[in-house]
């Protein structure tokens, strides 16, 4: 589904990552961990297609299609999807009404008819029951005033929305108590099926024990350094990151 | 060049939609002003004695008054001889109805939307339709003279019911107010006159449209709605025009008179042409709108989209003369290109208990200029006088200019008033987040901006609200910052 080869991306002039190589499947899930600052966030960027960020080598390729040559709304379209770490306020616009402009917008880019107000909101009530979200809050203008557990809440009600081939969650665990942690897992859970993909950012080893992943890679300096099951995530949690280090500046 | 100034030089704003011009023929005066050119006009309309001597009085003391400076705008100086004061679409009989009315003219307003003919069917408004200067049609008169309301072009109410005109007529807004509505009272031409009767409720909303069509001519239309004890209106005016490399000069009266508990509610989308990408062309938009609360708790609401003209220069006002009597204020104002917009209001607080509200949406881009100018007077006797302000400026890209010049006296130490003021961009974060759910960037934008405007939006009735939507979109087409 998802093929990175060597990929090398800067901002302004700093160099963030350093020749990644990434091979996703349908129906895997990929955690990758790190240290802060290594780069995690910059990669799910650069996949989702932020301008900022300058590729200055390498290459995506996306269900056989060229990713990075794609404008960032194309790629949504085509089924990238990004759960961000810091999910922005956009004041007087409520979750349904964003919503319904992106399912339209997408339906539309696939050439389907739009959805009429009857069916968008069967389709989100029964989206709203997975991810156990109150309508009250899709009601209210979107990250306006949201606890950080609501906006990654929320964030999952739009993955569920969207119903992407790969979904890409940035620290989605970050900020959240057990109850919610356990909530927004058990709707990622739900979504996965066997055509879809979900690469999970995390700085803990605690969100891997509800989203089991198949493969755990450690990014390090903007690099893949090592790779391997979830056993690695638990050896990560027991020893920190320092030995990983030490075995970096050693190569 | 940073990515935000590309994205902006790349401005591809969508052309005016209304630009183009009705070939009809036209009756018009010869350019430029002076007692001939108003006996002129004064004899096409067949005027009482009485209104040609108003007139005279209102230019002889226009002459002595000089064109205000204090607003944020800049143009080169209008030459008030160069402009054509009366032009009329040439009808070979008086219209008594719209059976009679040129084809021409009919088309000319279905193509902005308006169908004058199916009005009746489709919407359930009530239309005053206006070219130039003279009003072509009026629906649904019969309807309403059921109920004793009398919506009318403002020729006919001086032919029909000059008693009405004579007293209400200058009495909110003074002729010698300001230089303007000076000029306006010596050469207005026509425009739209409503009287609600005492206890009478409008079941529809009252709509006078706008057109300007012939070349180097001005429009100065005057309207004035008043409104009995205990009634309710709701009137909503739009306007276009065609797409010329000469600037325009539109100088409008409109004049609100509220009697004892009645409630006006007024609602406009301004949309004259805004002149081209460069700054050539566009309409000068200076408009006296002032709204008198004269018996108790009386209510006169305005509600404004301003999104065209080349200079916008406008403060719909109200005066809460009456004890516990209400005034509103709800205005987005959108620039682009190198559009300049100083507009606001002024509540003077005058009885008890008066209350008013103020929401302000500014919304600036490409090298335009856009100020908000607001007065929040509470007079002694006005005891117990409340005010809220709200006045927010958003930003596009980083070569426009957004100011804000609230004036706040208070004479009454019982004032309660609350000012608050916000300035804010729309962020790389906020298109970013759009884009990655798929929306593309033009959508993005109209989504933020309509989210941002939504609180003056949800004021108007629904068809404007989703036309004044679309209007907002496409003023900003392509202008991301
Ligand atoms: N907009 C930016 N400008 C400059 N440096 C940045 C910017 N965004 C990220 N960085 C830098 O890039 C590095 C990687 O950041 P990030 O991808 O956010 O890391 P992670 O998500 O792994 O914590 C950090 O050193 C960070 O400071
Ligand atoms: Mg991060």
């Amino acid at each position: 589904m998802l093929t990175i080869k060597n990929l090398q991306a800067k901002i302004g002039e700093k160099q963030i990552l350093n020749g990644i190589n990434l091979e996703v499947k349908p129906g895997e899930v990929h955690a990758i961990m790190g240290p802060n600052g290594s780069g995690k966030s910059t990669l799910a960027s650069v996949l989702a297609g932020r301008e900022e960020y300058e590729v200055t080598g390498g290459e995506v390729s996306f269900e056989g299609k060229d990713l990075l040559e794609m404008a960032p709304e194309d790629r949504a379209r085509e089924g990238v999807f990004l759960a961000f770490q810091y999910p922005v306020e956009i004041p007087g616009v409520s979750t349904i009404n964003f919503m319904k402009t992106a399912v339209n917008q997408i339906r539309g880019y696939r050439g389907q008819p739009t959805l009429d107000a009857v069916s968008f909101l069967g389709l989100m009530k029964e989206k709203m029951k997975l991810v156990e979200i109150d309508q009250a809050l899709l009601n209210r203008a979107l990250n306006e005033g949201f606890s950080g557990g609501e906006k990654k809440r929320n964030e999952i009600f739009q993955m569920a929305m969207l119903e992407p081939k790969l979904a890409i969650l940035d620290e989605t665990d970050s900020g959240l108590d057990i109850d919610a942690l356990k909530i927004v897992s058990n709707g990622v859970n739900k979504l996965r099926n066997k055509s879809n993909a979900v690469i999970v950012v995390t700085h803990y080893q605690r969100l891997l024990d509800y989203i089991v992943p198949d493969f755990v890679h450690v990014l390090y300096k903007g690099k893949i350094v090592k790779s391997g099951t979830k056993e690695l995530a638990l050896e990560l949690e027991a020893k920190g990151y320092d030995w990983i280090k030490e075995e970096v500046s050693v190569l | 060049m940073s990515k935000d100034n590309q994205v902006l030089e790349e401005l591809t704003s969508k052309e005016y939609e209304h630009g183009w011009t009705t070939d009809i023929e036209t009756d018009s005066a010869p350019k430029g002003l002076n007692e001939d050119i108003i006996r002129f006009i004064s004899a096409k309309k067949n005027e009482p004695a009485w209104l040609l001597e108003w007139r005279m009085k209102a230019y002889q003391q226009w002459t002595k008054m000089k064109e205000p400076t204090w607003a944020n705008v800049k143009f080169p100086e209008i030459n008030y001889q160069d402009v054509i004061y009366y032009s009329a679409p040439k009808q070979k009989v008086t219209p008594k109805n719209l059976e009679d009315v040129d084809p021409e003219l009919i088309k000319t307003f279905e193509k902005l939307g308006i169908s004058l003919t199916e009005q009746k069917r489709l919407t359930g408004i009530a239309v005053d339709a206006v070219i130039d200067s003279v009003s072509v049609a009026t629906t649904f008169k019969e309807t309403l003279g059921e109920l004793g309301i009398i919506f009318c072009s403002f020729s006919e109410a001086v032919q029909k019911h000059p008693d009405l005109v004579k007293k209400y007529m200058g009495s909110v807004v003074p002729v010698n107010d300001n230089y303007f509505s000076a000029l306006n009272s010596a050469v207005f031409t026509d425009g739209s006159f409503c009287y609600i009767p005492k206890g009478v409720r409008c079941p529809m909303e009252l709509s006078t449209y706008f057109r300007i069509n012939a070349a180097n001519t001005g429009q100065f239309e005057r309207t004035l709605i008043v409104a009995d004890e205990g009634s309710y209106v709701s009137y909503l005016e739009g306007c276009t025009a065609p797409q010329r490399d000469e600037n325009q000069l539109h100088a409008a009266v409109v004049e609100i008179y509220a009697m004892k508990d009645a409630t006006v509610k007024y609602s406009t989308v301004q949309n004259w042409y805004p002149g081209n990408k460069e700054g050539k062309g566009g309409i000068y938009n200076f408009v006296t709108k002032r709204g008198l609360c004269y018996g108790d708790s009386s209510k006169i609401s305005w509600t404004q989209v301003e999104t065209g003209s080349a200079i916008t220069w406008k403060y719909p006002s109200c005066i809460l003369r009456g004890d516990n009597s209400m005034g509103e204020f709800y205005s987005v104002a959108v620039t682009n290109n190198y559009q300049q917009a100083d507009t606001g209001t002024k509540m003077i607080h005058i009885g008890k208990n008066t209350k008013s509200r103020i929401v302000s949406k500014g919304i600036s881009a490409g090298h335009s200029q856009n100020s908000y100018r607001g007065q929040v007077h509470i007079m002694k006797r006005a005891e117990g006088a409340r005010n809220f302000s709200q006045c927010d400026s958003l930003l596009m890209g980083d070569q426009c200019g957004a100011h804000t010049f609230p004036y706040i006296d208070v004479e009454n130490n019982t004032a309660r008033i609350e000012h608050e003021a916000t300035t804010s961009k729309i962020g790389e974060d906020q298109i970013f987040y759009c884009l990655q759910r798929g929306i593309d960037e033009e959508s993005a934008v109209a989504l933020i901006v309509n989210g941002y405007a939504k609180e003056v939006l949800n004021q108007l009735p629904m068809e404007f609200a989703v036309e004044a939507q679309k209007l907002l979109a496409l003023t900003l087409e392509g202008s991301v910052g």
